[in-house]
């Protein structure tokens, strides 16, 4: 068969349909045009998805990769419409969410001369991206396409950036599409070890307080089942990091929470007192660790991870174990040994119940003075059967989302993990509720990050999409407020936030909307909200003074856990 | 920990950026580039990185692997001096009539293993090959005596004196891996 003849803005098109794509956000402009007019060929194959910001665009294509697991897709133009997509990239690549962004260049011709619209893409992304490539010819359209998802989507996933020129997106070329599954100077999944297979099994089966930390890594390879299958065999005890959490249920018996600076007190306690630390699919950031020097010192640390450079990163380990997790989780599993850890796990016992009294049993059931973040979340949390994706922004809502939410589904909990970016929320819902159109999709923001993309209720309504957004407004930046009256002598600082009537905003762009500001009003109102699958912008005032409690102050041992009034 | 020098050689596809990918890994960890010296290998298509730097084991352990994770990185390792036979080149002009004035060309010669590579009636240029040592103390020796209009050192080159061929070793590996893949 003879090879067609296309434009390189076809090719693109094309390509995108050869790798499954069935979604794009995006923002047209100058130097796309061309790609723009081949895509309204399209609009029966692909669904495109006008956001109202570049970055908008960036969270969204996140969203929608982090629900579906399917590489989401960003289409924009050059110059300031690329830039406005940095935040995403940037947030891609510390959370390893597999995205495509393609942005307009100039032609290239006008490389580096400062032309207008005219930004160096490739060096701005370099260190943001796992991949970024300039296309300047038609003919290589399909090479950097089925390479582009390749990388995106293979081991450790991330983001890759295809920075295409006018020239290029007009130019005729032969179109041949071939996947790409192979790159000689990239090996996407270490070959597992026998070795380290055999001693992680052995330091496990000896193992009398053995503790596991789950990442996001788990659910990036699909390895739910396997990592069940293995704590269940182990009887092992097992928290999330922030990313982790959905990998395994909140209801399981041996699911002990969140590890981390607001994590669960059990898990943070218990690092540094089990004997053997098995840490898979997670990076031991900062926030999960505190101190290094007092890390986890009295335990055996044996380390999964499909990376080779995140080994001995940050914590030196026992026993590393490299690879993919769908293979090596099965593959130690098979050399464990049956175990009962009964006494143990009933050393949580006691935490859990010193957390509840302290901190949980406040948040939840306090019917006097005004609606608690933790009230909210749980309550919508409930009324979804928890089976809701739970997007969330960055602050206290995310993390009050990420303790009071439940988890009976993996890939349903949606945040800004590493790169913790404000703004995040509204739009990675949006791309959420395109990856998962059958779920419900719950955002919850605050009354700082809602007012950082708030255009996208735009998108919502032009798409008539079905995500419910809640914003615990407490007319402060509350994470930062709560910052200061701990640490800075109660010196608020640029946090007070005078705001508009949310509600308003809302109808103004056809969105059903309401406040609530009394306990005796939310369950009704969260019904209401989750009655069906219209757009719903849910504003409940809450607690200005509310804390996220229990605390690990930066930097310091993780047995180091504020609990705030007792 | 001990700082100690550390050469670094990557090899790398022919891309665009591929320098810039690897000098802001050094970047983001605030480590200084000694020297650089960049060309391509005896492998077609394969260019060769060869840097050094001031860090300790720790750190340089952490850098390789992070310029290995770049996609278009081939294989990138890290060796001491004594792992390395390793050469700089260094060219000094120095004015003709001071330097004949002084009556020191046959002594210098001898004592550096220079060469001369142009002489005329303003200039000498003077080459010398060596470690960085080696060079440094003709430099100095002229700077004193003459002075140096212009002084200009290479980048090191290195070549491992082990019997392995990592590059070697790692494109047969993943020739095996692509078999097997498309089998």
């Amino acid at each position: 068969m003879k090879p067609e003849i296309k434009t390189g803005s076809h090719a693109l098109m094309h390509a995108l349909l050869e790798e499954g794509v069935e979604t794009i956000f995006g923002y047209p402009g100058g130097a796309i045009i061309p790609v723009f007019d081949a895509l309204y060929d399209y609009h029966d194959r692909v669904k495109y998805v006008l956001t109202r910001h570049e970055q908008g665009a960036a969270h969204a294509a996140e969203g929608y990769a982090r629900v579906s697991g399917k590489v989401g897709v960003a289409i924009v133009t050059s110059g300031p419409a690329a830039t406005n997509t940095i935040t995403g990239i940037a947030d891609a690549m510390l959370d390893n969410t597999p995205i495509v962004v393609i942005t307009g260049q100039v032609g290239s011709s006008l490389l580096g001369t400062d032309a207008f619209q005219e930004t160096d893409v490739i060096s701005i992304t370099q260190p943001i991206t796992k991949w970024s490539y300039q296309i300047r010819r038609a003919e290589d359209v399909a090479w950097a396409v089925s390479r582009a998802f390749y990388i995106a989507r293979s081991g450790r996933p991330g983001p890759v950036v295809l920075d295409f020129t006018k020239d290029a997106q007009l130019g005729k070329a032969e179109f041949k599409y071939e996947p790409c599954n192979f790159i000689r100077s990239y090996l996407p999944y270490p070959d597992l070890q026998i070795e380290s297979i055999e001693a992680a099994a052995a330091i496990i089966n000896g193992a009398k307080k053995p503790l596991a930390i789950v990442g996001q890594g788990v659910v990036l390879g699909s390895a739910e089942k396997e990592l069940v299958a293995m704590l269940e065999k182990a009887d092992i005890p097992a928290a999330c990091t922030l990313l982790g959490l959905s990998a395994i249920s909140s209801e399981h018996p041996l699911f002990k929470g969140m590890v981390g600076m607001h994590g669960n007190l059990g898990p943070n306690i218990k690092t540094n007192d089990c004997d053997v630390l098995i840490a898979i699919g997670m990076r031991f950031d900062d926030r999960v660790t505190g101190d290094l020097k007092t890390y986890a010192k009295q335990a055996k640390i044996i380390h999964f991870d499909i990376d080779p450079a995140e080994i001995n990163k940050n914590v030196k380990v026992d026993v590393s174990v490299l690879g993919d997790v769908k293979e090596s989780i099965p593959a130690i599993t098979a050399k464990l040994n049956k175990a009962n850890h009964q006494a143990w796990k009933d050393e949580f016992l006691p935490y859990e119940e010193k957390e509840y009294n302290a901190v949980i049993k406040k948040e939840l059931t306090s019917s006097e003075g005004k609606i608690k973040m933790g009230e909210v979340i749980r309550k919508v949390s409930e009324a979804t059967n928890n089976q809701a994706v739970c997007v969330t922004d960055v602050g206290q809502n995310q993390m009050m989302g990420a303790r009071y939410f439940k988890y009976k589904n993996t890939r349903s909990l949606i945040t800004s993990g590493g790169l913790g970016t404000m703004g995040f929320g509204l739009p990675a819902a949006i791309g959420a509720k395109f990856g998962a159109p059958n779920r419900t999709v719950c955002c919850f923001v605050g009354d700082g990050g809602i007012q950082m993309t708030i255009q996208e209720f735009g998108t919502i309504m032009q798409e008539k999409l079905g995500v419910k957004l809640i914003i615990l407004n407490n007319n402060f930046l509350g994470m930062v407020r709560q910052w200061q009256e701990m640490f800075q002598n109660e010196r608020y600082s640029s946090t007070p936030m005078q705001n508009p009537n949310f509600v308003a905003i809302a109808q103004a762009y056809n969105i059903e909307s309401r406040l609530v500001t009394k306990h005796t009003d939310l369950d009704e109102a969260i019904a209401d909200m989750l009655s069906d699958d219209r757009p719903y912008v849910l504003v409940v005032d809450v607690e200005q003074n509310g804390m996220v409690y229990p605390m690990i102050p930066a930097g310091t041992c993780v047995t180091n856990v504020l609990l705030g009034d007792e | 920990m001990e700082k100690k020098l550390y050469t670094v050689t990557v090899f790398s596809e022919n891309q665009v950026g591929l320098l810039n990918q690897i000098t802001i890994i050094f970047t983001r960890r605030s480590i200084n580039i000694e020297t650089l010296s960049v060309s391509p290998s005896a492998l077609p298509g394969i260019h060769k990185f060869t840097i050094t730097c001031y860090t300790d084991k720790d750190m340089i352990v952490k850098v390789v692997k992070q310029i290995d994770k770049r996609i278009d990185v081939l294989k990138s390792y890290y060796n001491v001096d004594e792992e390395l036979v390793h050469q700089e080149i260094a060219l000094y002009k120095i004015s003709s009539k001071k330097i004949l004035a002084r009556g020191i060309m046959e002594d210098l010669i001898r004592k550096h293993n220079m060469q001369v590579l142009e002489l005329n009636e303003h200039y000498v240029v003077f080459q010398k090959t060596g470690h960085h040592a080696e060079t440094q103390a003709l430099f100095d020796e002229l700077q004193t005596s003459t002075g140096v209009l212009q002084f200009i050192r290479s980048g090191r080159v290195a070549i491992t004196k082990s019997k392995i061929e990592r590059l070697s070793d790692m494109l047969a590996y993943m020739e095996e891996k692509q078999k097997q893949q498309s089998k």
